[in-house]
């Protein structure tokens, strides 16, 4: 008999919202938190809009130490954690740190600080020999991304298996679905599992303008995110983190947690197509909810609500609703499909796990965030996308999806306790 | 767990050779591949030697158009892959391409290519990088980059746990073979050679300011003065039992039989901890049922600092008895290739269990007051049919991985 595991804990960090509560928030009230870049000048740059997390660290609880040791992707990924620790109710007992690991996800790392740190080294990119005698004391942190979790693992004081997983931007949801195998194995009772990215900085912009990925309507910066419509032009992006705390079905009801849902399945599959291009059937999306589904005992009637990878670009959109329609078949059209990503940007590997707070949150609440800012509709998305405002309805079961760079393709599907056994 | 979990191909590119037969010759001769850095101008740096991997000929494993598009990093991974690849005598794609999955370790991504383009970005008035720059810098690079390349259509991850990400794949691989897939390309490469790469590691303060090759970097010696970076590793091929079985693999060097992965929950500093490093060698032998006395040969960290070789000392010792197990590592010969490092132990681990020898610990003249161990510093010819391999990540991670020789190391 596999060990299940549930969610008992949930924090955010999010533009538009510093909190799981102004998170929700935020994207169940429709509103957007893209504006035009204010972390650097993005006047160079073909995409000059993006959605900030306004992130204060010290009112996030952080030490004067972490804050000064850690890049922002680490310190947004603390601040998650805590929430999700409070939230959760855990007490660590010395005997459940051996027993408590935590897995996160990032596409980037430390890039940010890289790129500022290299500013300096190089005199301003003049030099190839850069001069380490003007490199900060927390470089290396910056160049390993293995900092996240270890930073996590520290402020809680976690002895259990550490991981980053590092998939792009899949890496959210590969991150929880790591951390999800870790419990049913019986490597670990509880896992703190997330992802968290700011990559909001000039090397990040020029990689997705060189490749026309990013949208180039600037001028309209609170409607510039907009996946499934007619009009979208590439995506918007963002940054963030989510936590969530994982953890072995008994040992949660032992406790009395608060479960918010069960992580029914999870699967990953690659494309071996194109490290950016999608073929636009989708067949190994489809093949990724099927086996989710397959894992979690649902068929395609069962899914309440699906946070889909929705990016804006204007293949994703298409490839994903041709996945939906390939695994769900009719129920395609019926079920409710939504991007946040419409508000809250694309934080790239930190985004799955964001994703996977909302559904989370949206069983817990039994609402499903809209699409924002659609108008248009496209003959080839053709599905009913949620278009701006919320809907009040039972969610029991959610699917998310993530599509990223390498080909990666992965679902995961979150449950109302007790659903699968209906 | 359904079936066993066997490793069935080797693909080396590391300082030591382009090869497992290179990379045994050197290790048995106990021969330092350490030397100027080549790969840039080091001359102006604390830091001017390091392990670097010798002539590789990429445009067998890459055709020019890719070899454009990616770091060294993912050079060397396609060349370490095809030699595995040939090794298991499995050729790829698969006939159910969903079957075969790509874990892999990365710590640090695409270095060169990465510096070029900020380089780029920054001295250039038209602020732009290469259209490539967005898929071969991301830790997540390689992995795609060997999915594509050989219709690796199930589950992949990369793992970026520092060094001791380098076992954790082996680990992954296991987890997911036990899911349903049945080829796992897992292992790790790394390339951190780059002149703003060398100067982020150096940030650490862990590397040897020695620029002598056959003194800068000497692991568990009482001269231990840091440890020299390395570049390359090691790709294997995990596989099933079963389907190493039904398609007549040539050579089933080992099972890996045990893991177990801890964190210090503190920052390591100079002087880490030891007791979380020592239950993850616990676990591992308890998920591998076996009794520390069944253990043949370890293979360390082996960080050169001392600190970490105290802490390291101790936990052998708490765990296997005082010099309760043969201890040898050749990382004094390559340089410290973080994940890759721990993906070529534990190539030498699968070649010491084929050859029946422990190979020389190197680089060590005068253990350190006080560790208890039993170093193998001359060959030893003995039975080595179980051996534990150990590695620690920046910062606070600690894994260890037991392997088993397969029964006669043939299948049937």
């Amino acid at each position: 008999m596999t060990r299940r595991v549930v969610v008992t804990g949930v924090g955010v960090v999010a533009p538009g919202g510093a909190n799981a509560k102004a998170f929700w928030s935020c994207i169940t009230e429709g509103r957007t938190a893209t504006r035009r870049i204010t972390l650097f000048d993005p006047s160079p740059f073909r995409s000059q809009v993006a959605a900030e997390c306004d992130f204060d660290p010290v009112g996030a609880g952080l030490s004067a130490r972490e804050i000064k040791r850690s890049d922002r992707y680490v310190q947004f990924g603390l601040a998650a954690t805590a929430e999700a620790f409070a939230d959760s109710g855990l007490e660590l007992t010395d005997e459940l740190r051996e027993r408590a690991g935590v897995v996160m996800g990032s596409a980037v790392g430390g890039t940010t600080a890289l790129e500022a740190e290299y500013v300096v080294v190089s005199n301003v990119g003049r030099d190839w020999l850069v001069d380490a005698r003007y490199a900060g004391p927390f470089l290396y942190e910056a160049l390993v991304p293995s900092s996240l979790a270890a930073d996590i693992a520290v402020r809680q004081e976690l002895h259990g298996p550490a991981q980053v997983v590092s998939t792009g931007c899949t890496s959210g949801i590969d991150a929880i679905g790591y951390a999800w195998q870790l419990v049913q194995d019986g490597e670990a009772d509880v896992v703190f599992a997330g992802a968290s990215d700011s990559p909001l900085s000039p090397v990040t912009s020029a990689s997705f303008d060189a490749i026309k990925a990013t949208t180039p309507q600037n001028d309209d910066p609170a409607h510039a995110s907009r996946p499934f419509d007619r009009d979208r032009k590439g995506f918007v992006l963002g940054e963030g983190a989510a936590v969530l705390i994982l953890e072995e079905l008994t040992h949660a009801q032992r406790r009395g947690a608060r479960i918010y849902s069960e992580v029914a399945g999870y699967a990953a599959r690659g494309n071996g197509f194109h490290m950016t291009g999608l073929r636009p059937d989708g067949v190994e999306m489809s093949l990724a909810i099927d086996s989710a589904m397959d894992q979690a005992k649902l068929n395609a009637d069962d899914i309440s609500y699906i946070c889909a990878h929705g990016s804006g670009t204007r293949q994703n959109d298409r490839h994903e609703t041709a996945a939906f329609k390939r695994s769900l078949g009719g129920a395609a059209y019926r079920v409710p499909i939504s991007s946040i990503k419409s508000m809250i940007g694309h934080s790239l590997g930190a985004v799955g796990a964001i994703e996977m707070a909302a559904c989370a949150l949206a069983v817990d609440a039994d609402v499903v965030p809209p699409t924002a800012n659609w108008r248009n509709r496209d003959p080839e998305c053709d599905l009913d996308y949620v278009p701006n405002i919320a809907r009040e309805l039972p969610v029991d079961v959610a699917l998310s999806v993530g599509s990223g760079f390498g080909g990666f393709q992965s679902a995961m599907i979150f449950c109302k306790p007790g659903v699968q056994d209906r | 767990m359904s079936d066993k979990v066997v490793i069935t191909g080797i693909g080396v590119v590391a300082p030591t050779g382009k090869s497992a037969r290179e990379h045994w010759a050197a290790v048995t001769a106990g021969t330092s591949k350490l030397g100027p850095i080549r790969a840039f101008d080091a001359t102006g740096y604390p830091v001017r030697i390091a392990g670097e991997v010798p002539d590789v000929d990429i445009a067998a494993s890459m055709d020019g158009r890719l070899v454009v598009q990616t770091d060294r990093w993912t050079q060397l991974a396609f060349v370490a892959t095809d030699e595995a690849l040939a090794d298991a005598a499995l050729r790829l794609p698969h006939d159910d391409p969903y079957q075969v999955s790509v874990v892999m370790a990365s710590s640090s991504g695409g270095n060169q290519f990465g510096q070029r383009e900020l380089q780029h970005l920054w001295s250039q008035r038209s602020r732009t990088v290469s259209a490539y720059q967005s898929i071969a810098w991301f830790y997540a690079a390689t992995v795609g980059q060997l999915s594509i390349r050989h219709q690796a259509k199930g589950a992949c991850s990369v793992l970026a746990a520092e060094s001791a990400g380098g076992l954790d794949s082996l680990a992954h691989a296991a987890r997911t073979i036990a899911r349903g897939v049945s080829v796992v390309l897992a292992g790790g490469i790394e390339a951190p050679l780059s002149p703003y790469a060398l100067t982020c590691q150096m940030a650490n303060d862990l590397l040897s300011l020695d620029d002598d090759p056959l003194s800068a970097y000497r692991p568990f010696d009482a001269a231990a003065s840091g440890y020299v970076p390395g570049e390359g590793g090691a790709v294997l091929i995990v596989e099933s039992l079963e389907h190493a079985t039904a398609r007549n693999a040539p050579t089933i060097y080992a099972e890996i039989v045990g893991w177990g992965t801890t964190h210090d929950g503190r920052h390591a500093s100079r002087d880490p901890g030891h007791d979380q490093y020592a239950r993850s060698m616990r676990l591992a032998l308890e998920r591998g049922q076996t009794a520390p006395a069944e253990v043949d040969l370890l293979v360390p960290d082996a960080m050169g600092v001392a600190g970490y070789d105290r802490s390291e000392a101790r936990a052998i010792s708490e765990v296997f008895g005082p010099a309760g197990v043969s201890v040898s590592s050749h990382k004094s010969l390559t340089g410290r290739m973080y994940q890759g490092g721990a993906a070529l132990d534990v190539v030498t681990a699968l070649l010491a269990m084929r050859e029946q020898m422990i190979p020389p610990m190197t680089g060590l003249t005068r253990p350190a007051d006080g560790y208890d161990i039993d170093f193998v510093t001359a060959a030893r010819k003995t039975s080595v049919d179980k051996v534990m391999v150990c590695a620690r990540g920046f910062d606070g991670y600690n894994s260890s991985l037991l392997l088993a020789r397969h029964q006669n190391g043939r299948s049937t």
